[in-house]
Parts: structure tokens; C-alpha cells; sequence
């Protein structure tokens, strides 16, 4: 065989093959100095546009949610009105959204209404109050009601599956038919129930939450911790005398946050829909405290005759869905790049 | 596998048992008393605990509960419907959402396939990009929203469907109620067919059959598409329940009587009413356990792995 293809072709050596090699074919790999974890799992997040995107916009309507409330003069339960010359009082209602000054530019002309100079960016609602200001407010109660319950599940979550899959065997085997069960019961059962022994209100939205998402960041955790348990650092740290508790939240917690911080990030926008859910169906945020459930609810209620009132509510709870989910994607392939996105 | 299918039923009933027991559990020792104690003496009310039973003990009085279930007896209201047998409010109730839910089931699985499939193949290109676009809107707006804006714009700017859900006109009344839940499950399955798909499409065992000449329908339909669906099972499982057991907000807004809109006006009208929320809670549990078992078991069905490694288990 090697004779046959050996005396079919044979290589005449031409002249090229023995010129010197300069400089202009050598190519030096591209070389990255090494950097941390942290470091690559941020670059890697950034490279990405639609995270990128996700984290302008929540960055945006976090900003507004905290200094929304204040750019205007209208608190988020007042009434906006004013006395007029014969002292009746004047309220504005059901104003569309508008812009006084651009209205002149473009008509040449004042608003001939009681309220010409003031400025309602999204309009007032049925009874006059600023749906600017209830809007932003709306949204800081319901991302204040997320966070704080998202972190709190978490700390409850993480906890749990760590130790359970840690310890493993008996204690491993009852904790996880607990989580069975818990899980196996419908959220809307479990807000049922609740329902019965609580009053309506913010209490009860937390509670709610509290209740049911600590189940998903369990398994996380559980499941980093099988396979992290076994590495050598765990043993040798075993070795040296370390106790149980220190094993499991000083050498393995910290190597289990990456999918943990995505779960939360997941978990943010389902808390923010319960409670925008909750409180659409009366069992949420009481008035005249607001959230964007609620707000979604009362523009339901005057859709008829004020359309433009559940425009505001809805597009920012739309964007915090995308937000959320695009920085929840972008933090997932940055924290576990695959070969092809290298 | 017949082990296993057993052993998985098995433990669904134990599960169900033990949230059955704690409902009641729960509901039997709320705060408060069942009767308006203003119209009634105390003798009255004592001679009506006695005679409903509420002065056995709890496990008597859950014995007699589940012998009752177990015949299709939920019992009577307390403050809804003016106290009739919840049986019968019941079965309307769900028949009426299971249809909806059934019809927003079938649109949604079937078009979020279609969509799903079509982007896969066509990845990088106009569809694809379609999809992706079409599957964030559907999961970043609630039902709800949608339904309200079909509902202002078909119902109230152009009169063409009904402002209400309307029982004598039922297919097409429930129109947009179906729409308008189908979209969340609709994006969700798409999105998931076609990541799927585009795994599948890049594994070792499509490279090989593409390099035995296979090609076209065949490729995708016996190779690509039996693979791809496996997980897509497991995430249509939890929407079933979620539709089947109607979504609340869009049976509230669309005047559906469905038993969403019966598990809202047990827990958000003026009084609660503790039995309603005991058989609604009963009943969406039997369901979300029910359907994840026939999901677990069909999983085995389709997926031969799953079938040798509960073998494994087993032996």
C-alpha cells in the first residue's frame, strides 16, 4: 500500500520550500492574561447586548422609581385641585396625558381648561390624583415587595438545599419529601389559605411569596452542592478540622452563588406578576397605597372612558419582565459559557 | 416500568392525602366562626355545631370528610350562592373553564410548535428572529393584559365579539378569553421547540443520520423533532394545570364563570368562605399532582433512559 501511493505521487521540492522564514507568517496566538472568575463572567456580560439591554432598563425604572415621586409637586394619594374665584373646588380629573408647553409649540394655542399650566405627563386618573407620581410609586412598592422577599427566599432557599445536600442520607431523604410536598401544593392554594388567616394587604403578597419560592432555589443549591461536595478542598478542609457549618457556608457557599444570583434573577419578575396578580384580583395592596397591580386594576376599571390610564402600569411591568429576564439570561451564559459562544 | 408506574402512584396519593389533611387541618381551625353569630343565640349555634359535626374531634370529622369527598361531596357554602351543595356549582364551573383552558391548550401547543419548528429551521433568518421577538412579548405581558386589549379594542371600539363571556354562544364568546390565555403557553413552547430543536440539530447522532443521506421531513420528523419533543413534556405540564384550572384574572375580567373566578369570590369578597376555598384548594391539588404524575410517567414512556434508570433504581 505505502509503495503504491509512494510511487503514484512524489513530491518534487520546489525552490520556495527553502527560503528562510521571516517574520510575516509566524502568527502569535492571542493571548489573554488570566483572569478571575468574577472578572470573565463580567466581561462575558457585557459582551452581551441583550443583558446589557436588561440592565439599562431596570437601571432606568429602578432611577424613576426611586425619584419618580419627587419631580413633580403631587404626592401619589393627592388630589390635585385648587379653589377657584367663586372658592368651589376644582379637581382634575380624567385629564389626559400632556405636555403644556409642547401643546403650545405645536398648536400655537393654551389649554382652555382650568389646570392650563400644570404638566401631567401620563395624565390623572378618575378621582385626579398624578398618574406620573402613582405610577413610579406603584413600581417601588411592587420591586421593594420582590426584593426583599427574593432575598429572603434565598437565604431560606440556599440554606435548606445546601444542607440537605451536605448531609445527605436520612436527613437528605426527609428534607426532600418536605420539598415534595411543598411543591406539590398550588401557589393559588397556598394564597388561598393564607387568605383565611391574614388580612388583605401587603402582609399577605409577602408571605405568599415567601412561602413558595424558596422551593426553587433549594434544588439549585442542592444540586450545586452534590456536585460540589465531593472536590478535594471539601475533604481537606474535613481534614484540617472544620466544622460542618463552616464547610457548608464558608468553602462551598461561595462557589455555589453563580446559579443561585441567576434563580433570583428569574425569581424577581414571577414575584413582581404574583403581586401585580394578587392585587388585580383584590387580595394584593390596599388602597390608596398603589403597586402596579393595582394600578393595572384601576385602569381595567375606567378603561371605557380613561384608555390612556392603563397604558403607563402595564408597559412598565412589560419592561420589568423583559429586563429581568434578558440580565437573568445574560448572567446564566455568562456564569457557564458554552464552547460556542467563547 | 410497571413498578415504577405503580410506586409513582403511590406516592401522588400519599401526597395528595397529606395536603388534603393539612387543608382541612388548616381551614377547620381558622379564627372566627362559620355562622353570623348576631342572628343566632348561643344554644342555636351550639345545637348547629352539634348537628354539622363540628364538635367531634378532627380526625372523626376529617374520616367523614373524605368518606364524603370520596362520593363527590364537597359539602354546602357557607356565604356563596346562598349555601348550595358546591357539587353542582362546581361541575359548571369547570366545565366551563376546562373548555376554555382545553381550547387555549390545544391553540397554544400547536401554533408555539409550528412556530417553534419553523424558526429552528430557519435559523439566523427572518422567522427565526420572529419567534424570539413573538416569545418574549408573550412572556413578559400577563394574559390578562392581552385580554384586556382584545377586549377594548374587538368588544368595545368594534362591537364584533362580546363584551362578556356569554354561555349561549359558547365558542364564540370564548374566543378571545382562549387567545388571549394560549399566548403565555404558546411563546413559552415555542421558544422552547426551537432551542430545543437547534440542539438536537447539532448533536453527533443528526450529523450521523445526515451523513447516511438523510435529509428533509424525514430528518426532522424521526430524528430531530422525537428528541426535541422529551422536554418540551415536562415544561407543557405545570401551563396544562395553570389553563385547565382557569386563570383567574381572565375569568374575572371576562365575566367567565369558571372556578377561577369561583376561588376569587371565595377568598376576595366580603366574607371568605372557608369550604369553597377547602374544595377549590383540594381540587387544584389533585390536578397539579395528577397531571405532573402523567408527565413523569410519559416521560419514562417516551424516553428510554429514564425507563433503565428507574430499572436501576429498582433492582
Amino acid at each position: 500500500m505505502e509503495k503504491q501511493a509512494a510511487g503514484k505521487q512524489i513530491y518534487v521540492p520546489r525552490k520556495e520550500d527553502f527560503v528562510l522564514l521571516g517574520n510575516r507568517d509566524i502568527t502569535t496566538d492571542a493571548n489573554f492574561a488570566s483572569q478571575s472568575y468574577w472578572k470573565g463572567v463580567f466581561i462575558h456580560f457585557f459582551k452581551n447586548r441583550r443583558a446589557v439591554v436588561g440592565l439599562v432598563i431596570i437601571t432606568l425604572i429602578v432611577f424613576f422609581a426611586i425619584f419618580g415621586p419627587m419631580m413633580n409637586s403631587f404626592g401619589y394619594k393627592d388630589i390635585v385641585s385648587f379653589r377657584n374665584e367663586k372658592n368651589r373646588k376644582v379637581v382634575a380629573k380624567g385629564i389626559s396625558p400632556r405636555i403644556p408647553a409642547i401643546h403650545k409649540l405645536l398648536t400655537g394655542e393654551e389649554y382652555d381648561d382650568s389646570f392650563a399650566e400644570y404638566t401631567f405627563l401620563f395624565g390623572t386618573d378618575d378621582l385626579g390624583r398624578d398618574l406620573w407620581t402613582r405610577t413610579w410609586y406603584g413600581a417601588r412598592v411592587s420591586l421593594l415587595i420582590a426584593f426583599v422577599t427574593i432575598i429572603i427566599d434565598m437565604i431560606i432557599g440556599m440554606s435548606y438545599g445546601l444542607i440537605s445536600g451536605y448531609f445527605g442520607g436520612m436527613t437528605d431523604n426527609i428534607m426532600q419529601r418536605f420539598v415534595e410536598v411543598a411543591n406539590s401544593v398550588p401557589r393559588l392554594v397556598i394564597v388561598s389559605v393564607l387568605a383565611i388567616f391574614m388580612p388583605k394587604g401587603m402582609g399577605l403578597v409577602i408571605v405568599a411569596l415567601l412561602l413558595t419560592e424558596w422551593i426553587g432555589m433549594s434544588k439549585i443549591a442542592r444540586a450545586e452542592m452534590l456536585k460540589i461536595k465531593e472536590q478535594e478542598y471539601v475533604l481537606a478542609s474535613r481534614t484540617l478540622g472544620a466544622r460542618n457549618g463552616h464547610i457548608i457556608f464558608k468553602e462551598i457557599l461561595p462557589n455555589t452563588i453563580g446559579p443561585i444570583i441567576t434563580q433570583v434573577m428569574f425569581s424577581i419578575p414571577t414575584a413582581i406578576f404574583t403581586e401585580a396578580f394578587l392585587s388585580f384580583v383584590g387580595v394584593g395592596i390596599v388602597l390608596p397605597e398603589c403597586s402596579v397591580g393595582t394600578l393595572i386594576e384601576d385602569g381595567f376599571n375606567n378603561i371605557t372612558t380613561l384608555p390612556y390610564q392603563i397604558l403607563p402600569p402595564i408597559i412598565v411591568l412589560a419592561l420589568l419582565m423583559l429586563g429581568f429576564n434578558f440580565i437573568g439570561d445574560g448572567l446564566r451564559e455568562a456564569l457557564a459559557p458554552k464552547l460556542e459562544d467563547m | 416500568m410497571l413498578k415504577y408506574v405503580v410506586k409513582r402512584i403511590g406516592m401522588a396519593l400519599i401526597t395528595l392525602l397529606i395536603i388534603v389533611f393539612l387543608l382541612f387541618i388548616l381551614v377547620r381551625i381558622m379564627p372566627g366562626n362559620p355562622f353570623p353569630s348576631e342572628r343566632m343565640s348561643a344554644e342555636q349555634i351550639a345545637n348547629k355545631r352539634a348537628e354539622m359535626g363540628l364538635d367531634d374531634p378532627i380526625l372523626t370529622q376529617f374520616a367523614r370528610y373524605m368518606g364524603n369527598l370520596l362520593q363527590g361531596d364537597f359539602g354546602k357554602g357557607t356565604s356563596l350562592y346562598n349555601g348550595a351543595p358546591i357539587k353542582t356549582v362546581l361541575s359548571t364551573c369547570i366545565s366551563n373553564s376546562f373548555r376554555i383552558g382545553g381550547i387555549a391548550i390545544l391553540l397554544g401547543t400547536a401554533v408555539g410548535l409550528l412556530l417553534g419548528i419553523v424558526a429552528a429551521l430557519n435559523r439566523g433568518r427572518f422567522m427565526d428572529g420572529f419567534c424570539t421577538v413573538f416569545s418574549i412579548i408573550g412572556v413578559c405581558v400577563p394574559s390578562y393584559v392581552f385580554l384586556i386589549f382584545l377586549q377594548y379594542n374587538f368588544s368595545f371600539k368594534i362591537p364584533f365579539f362580546p363584551y362578556f363571556f356569554d354561555p349561549s354562544r359558547f365558542l364564540f364568546s370564548s374566543v378571545m378569553p382562549s387567545v388571549s390565555l394560549s399566548l403565555f403557553t404558546m411563546s413559552t413552547i415555542a421558544r422552547f421547540t426551537r432551542n430545543e430543536m437547534v440542539e438536537v440539530f447539532d448533536s453527533d447522532y443528526v450529523r450521523l443520520a445526515e451523513s447516511k443521506g438523510m435529509y428533509g421531513r424525514r430528518l426532522v420528523t424521526k430524528h430531530v423533532l422525537r428528541n426535541a419533543l422529551i422536554p418540551i413534556v415536562t415544561v407543557l405540564a405545570p401551563l396544562v394545570v395553570d389553563l385547565l384550572t382557569g386563570a383567574l384574572v381572565v375569568e374575572k375580567i371576562y365575566g367567565i364563570n369558571g372556578i377561577g373566578k369561583l376561588m376569587v369570590d371565595a377568598i376576595a369578597g366580603e366574607g371568605i368562605d372557608y369550604n369553597y376555598v377547602l374544595a377549590l384548594g383540594i381540587l387544584y391539588s389533585a390536578l397539579y399532582i395528577g397531571i405532573m404524575l402523567v408527565v413523569d410517567i410519559l416521560y419514562g414512556v417516551l424516553d428510554p433512559r429514564i425507563r433503565v434508570a428507574a430499572k436501576g433504581e429498582e433492582a
